[in-house]
């Protein structure tokens, strides 16, 4: 037992050791992972940023925290495309003939995507802070937003892994999640403060998770605009639990899965 | 060391043993009732044009797919109830070249290791190995991107040899590649066969099994059609084939009289075009030639050929191999047998 775990550790070590040297050789992905970010931050900031009035506060440090939450949502079908395309490649057939650990592929696969995480994370913290944006809680707190986002896309990628093994095409990957990252992020409090949206939008932008971890980075970044009243709902007045019970829910529901469907998957099937 | 554990749990010799295979996606019967024996240190072709069930064949013996029926062991270990088990005693390469494109050679076989459980230094030392054995040792370092057609199959091979696999699963090593990498494959996987590997190779190429088998299973529509040695299945299919075309003038039944006199099989007649399958090689041909010249019939063309797929099809079948799944395989046929 404690061997098969160890093998089920390293084994993923093996994956994600590989995933890293892709991440480095295949510099497109890198440079498409960190442009995005920025022009999102830059175009929001500017061409938004100059007819949205969010009283009491300036609206770029508003904005950030939503750029970040949307950025990591798309970043999740990273981890559904390339496991698509392993799969497409054949690549995965050849993991599944060999006498390794049955969950090290996603779970190897899904560890190394956090460092494009990261790394989009850091570029957008850095260009936000160039045009003004500040965390006044003090780094501890920061540090909590940026591990919190960080939880939630690694969370949203196991979701995207599961997909990746179903629908083994990159292209239907990409196109398929746009169609439901796009309402997700948007019909949500990343934009624009989400009380003034039509009643069944509302609600629906209120118990968003996208919503909740976006309310919980900018409570700890401090980026709320003074004299906000507080949330009523109880989503959004805790949006740490709400965002973590998210995190729990959705690798409990989608590790299982994907890791069962990578045991049954098969080019042909 | 495993070699030998191997032999022991294989107590009847048999390394890979299939019963009643079946398979089925939606209308498709992929496989419909295999059976399949290969006896240790031996190799077995599974020779059939695309579509045939020779990838699902493989891809249940390697525990990739459960079938719907039938059962199979790979020296002993049973591929549905002990997967892991049978996963440590084989080797498996696909046709789409499983390598990793962004890794370099050395990387794509350093991880394999790994994953096989070698420990780390040991993994590096068998990639080095394996790419020196394999002529890649130039190459090494570079990504697989930059690799030749030939090359990525030579390391895919490698691959499925890290943790030198008794038994070794190889779904048409050489299609799709030029005469002369084809050779150099075979070289490679007839020494693997001279050091006591047990092989099951899936091919399209009569002369691939002609070169590498020792038994040859032709299969059609996921059931075996004809089962027997290379030579048994040549003297089934005869030997060579002459092909002619008629000039317009001349007389199709008296050139097909004289023509059967030659064929050790049927005559394939269609219009003016003839296909005569003969042993003898060019003695025949030429002797033939001459009794067509005696007769008066003038040809517009003619060559003799080795046998294809299509004809193994032809004479099993009574039809040739259906041009809607595998057209591709009947023009690589030709260059190879050219």
């Amino acid at each position: 037992m404690m061997q098969r775990l160890a093998f089920a550790v390293s084994d993923g070590a093996a994956i994600a050791r590989r995933n890293v040297i892709k991440i480095r050789r295949v510099p497109e992905i890198l440079v498409s992972v960190l442009i995005s970010p920025i022009l999102i931050v830059l175009l929001f900031s500017y061409v938004f940023g100059s007819a949205i009035d969010i009283p009491g506060s300036s609206y770029r440090e508003f904005l950030i925290s939503g750029v970040f939450a949307m950025t990591l949502t798309f970043g999740a079908t990273f981890t559904g495309a390339g496991l698509a395309d392993d799969m497409q490649k054949g690549i995965i057939d050849r993991f599944r003939s060999l006498p390794m650990s049955r969950s090290a592929v996603v779970f190897g696969r899904t560890a190394s995507d956090v460092i494009y995480n990261v790394l989009s994370l850091v570029i957008m913290a850095a260009t936000g802070f160039l045009m003004g944006w500040r965390f006044h809680n003090g780094p501890a707190e920061a540090i909590l937003g940026f591990a919190l986002l960080l939880l939630f896309g690694y969370a949203l990628s196991w979701i995207m892994a599961y997909i990746g093994l179903i629908v083994p095409s990159v292209e239907v990957i990409n196109n398929a999640s746009m169609m439901v990252i796009f309402p997700m992020t948007f019909v949500a409090n990343t934009f624009v403060p989400s009380d003034n949206l039509v009643t069944p939008l509302r609600i629906f932008a209120e118990w968003n998770p996208v919503s909740a971890v976006t309310q919980a980075a900018r409570e700890l970044f401090g980026n709320i605009p003074a004299g906000t009243p507080d949330p009523t709902v109880w989503s959004l007045a805790n949006p740490v639990l709400y965002t973590l019970l998210w995190v729990v829910i959705i690798i409990a529901v989608f590790a299982p899965l994907a890791v069962r469907r990578y045991a049954r998957a098969n080019r042909k099937a | 060391m495993k070699r030998r554990t191997m032999s022991a749990t294989a107590a009847d010799g048999q390394i890979i043993e299939a019963r009643g295979l079946a398979k089925r996606y939606g209308e498709v019967q992929a496989l419909a009732g295999l059976d399949l024996t290969v006896p240790q240190g031996t190799v077995l072709a599974l020779l059939g044009p695309n579509g045939a069930g020779k990838t699902t064949a493989v891809s249940v013996l390697t525990t990739l797919l459960v079938p719907d029926a039938g059962t199979a062991t790979i020296a002993g270990a049973d591929v549905i109830d002990a997967p892991e088990d049978v996963r440590r005693r084989i080797g498996l390469s696909g046709q789409y070249a499983a390598v990793d494109e962004t890794l370099t050679g050395f990387e794509n076989l350093d991880m394999i290791g790994r994953l096989y459980h070698l420990g780390r230094s040991r993994s590096a030392v068998r990639a080095r190995e394996l790419l020196e054995r394999f002529s890649l040792t130039e190459a090494a370092d570079r990504p697989v991107n930059t690799y030749s057609g030939g090359m990525r199959r030579r390391l895919d091979l490698a691959g499925a040899l890290v943790a030198e696999p008794p038994v070794l699963f190889l779904d048409e090593p050489t299609t799709g590649l030029d005469p002369r990498s084809r050779n150099e494959l075979w070289d490679v996987i007839r020494d693997l066969v001279g050091r006591g590997t047990t092989l099951l190779l899936t091919t399209q190429y009569m002369e691939e099994a002609d070169q590498l088998a020792d038994d040859i299973v032709v299969i059609d529509h996921g059931r075996e059609i004809a089962h027997g040695t290379a030579d048994q299945l040549k003297a089934m299919i005869g030997g060579d084939r002459i092909e002619l075309v008629l000039h317009p003038d001349s007389d199709v039944n008296v050139a097909q009289r004289i023509m059967a006199r030659f064929s050790v099989g049927s005559v394939y007649a269609e219009g003016g075009n003839m296909t005569v399958p003969i042993t003898g090689g060019a003695d025949t041909f030429t002797a033939a030639l001459r009794a067509l010249d005696g007769a008066g019939i003038r040809l517009t063309d003619v060559s003799l050929r080795r046998p294809t797929l299509d004809d193994v099809f032809l004479t099993l079948t009574g039809h040739g191999v259906d041009r809607g799944t595998s057209d591709r395989a009947g023009a690589e046929l030709e260059d190879v047998a050219a």
